[in-house]
């Protein structure tokens, strides 16, 4: 399967991030890391990045690592569609000290207008 | 981060709890604070598993009596304010007030069966009243946009929207005058 896996950087992209290269270790995924500029979160882009090539390589998997710049939700359904990608997969948004989940704006319109399928990863 | 606005204003006072009253099918309600005991826990464990999933909001709360007990280990600690509206031994509706930075968000959910009894609105005053005693200051709740009884009902009792960007409604009270602001 050929996934695009969104991430910048907030804990729970990053968590989508590890079991996305897990899968894509076990299931022979093609990946491609699309590291996005999220204005929600603080977390530098090339860190994000790096963090990105340490899992690859820790799951010894080839996957691509591709700078997004732009509009993260919009840049990622164009991206998925133009390219013929089968999934994307985003992290499943943030938990409330009460426990409510709450998903962000990149996520919110991810789901509104992709034709691929999108996985939330919680 | 956190651009949350809350009304300038404080809300009015709310009596806090113990409140009795006859709810609009003839049963005796008791609001009581949270008392800390087994057994009051217990029965919050026992409302939860028989709670009707689709009534869920976010996640919470969660499915299954583990992920129930788990979740309810969070939020009855100490740093919390919770509420519970008794219907002789059985909890009808809980409410809560969960520390968050400067602030404390608030979740109320009432049993299937006992819900469109008046319950719900005495529940958050109960709850509200017990925060003021208590000296809170800012309140906020997310709700679906499309629950309009609910989004009445919190008007009403002075919440205002504070986001209205997201897939949920962000409303905001003030509870208490802050002494740090004007």
């Amino acid at each position: 399967m050929k996934v695009l896996c969104g991430i910048g950087g907030s804990d729970d992209s990053l968590r989508a991030l590890e079991r996305t290269v897990d899968r894509a270790a076990v299931a022979g995924d093609e990946l491609t890391v699309a590291v996005v500029e999220n204005p929600n979160s603080d977390a530098d882009v090339e860190e994000v990045a790096k963090r990105a090539e340490e899992a690859i390589e820790d799951a010894g998997i080839d996957a691509e690592i591709r700078r997004v710049e732009g509009d993260p939700g919009s840049r990622l359904v164009d991206i998925a569609e133009r390219e013929g990608f089968d999934e994307i997969v985003l992290g499943g948004g943030r938990t409330s000290p009460m426990g409510k989940i709450t998903i962000g704006p990149i996520a919110e319109f991810v789901l509104l207008n992709s034709m691929t399928s999108v996985t939330l990863v919680r | 981060m956190n651009d949350r606005r809350y009304p300038e204003t404080a809300a009015d006072r709310f009596e806090p709890p113990p409140i009795s009253f006859v709810d609009r099918k003839d049963r005796d309600v008791e609001i009581r604070a949270y008392d800390g005991s087994a057994e009051a826990e217990e029965a919050l464990v026992s409302m939860y598993t028989a709670f009707d999933p689709s009534d869920r909001a976010q996640g919470i709360p969660p499915g299954g009596e583990p992920r129930i007990r788990t979740w309810l280990e969070a939020i009855l600690t100490d740093d919390c304010l919770n509420v519970i509206a008794w219907c002789d031994d059985e909890v009808a509706g809980h409410a809560t007030l969960v520390p968050d930075d400067d602030a404390y968000e608030l979740a109320i959910f009432v049993h299937q069966t006992y819900q469109e009894a008046g319950i719900g609105t005495r529940l958050i005053r109960g709850l509200l009243g017990h925060g003021q005693a208590e000296g809170i200051e800012k309140v906020w709740l997310t709700v679906e946009r499309w629950n309009r009884a609910a989004v009445s009902l919190y008007e009403k009792i002075g919440f205002e929207t504070s986001n209205a960007e997201s897939f949920e409604l962000e409303m905001a009270l003030r509870l208490n005058e802050s002494p740090d602001e004007e």
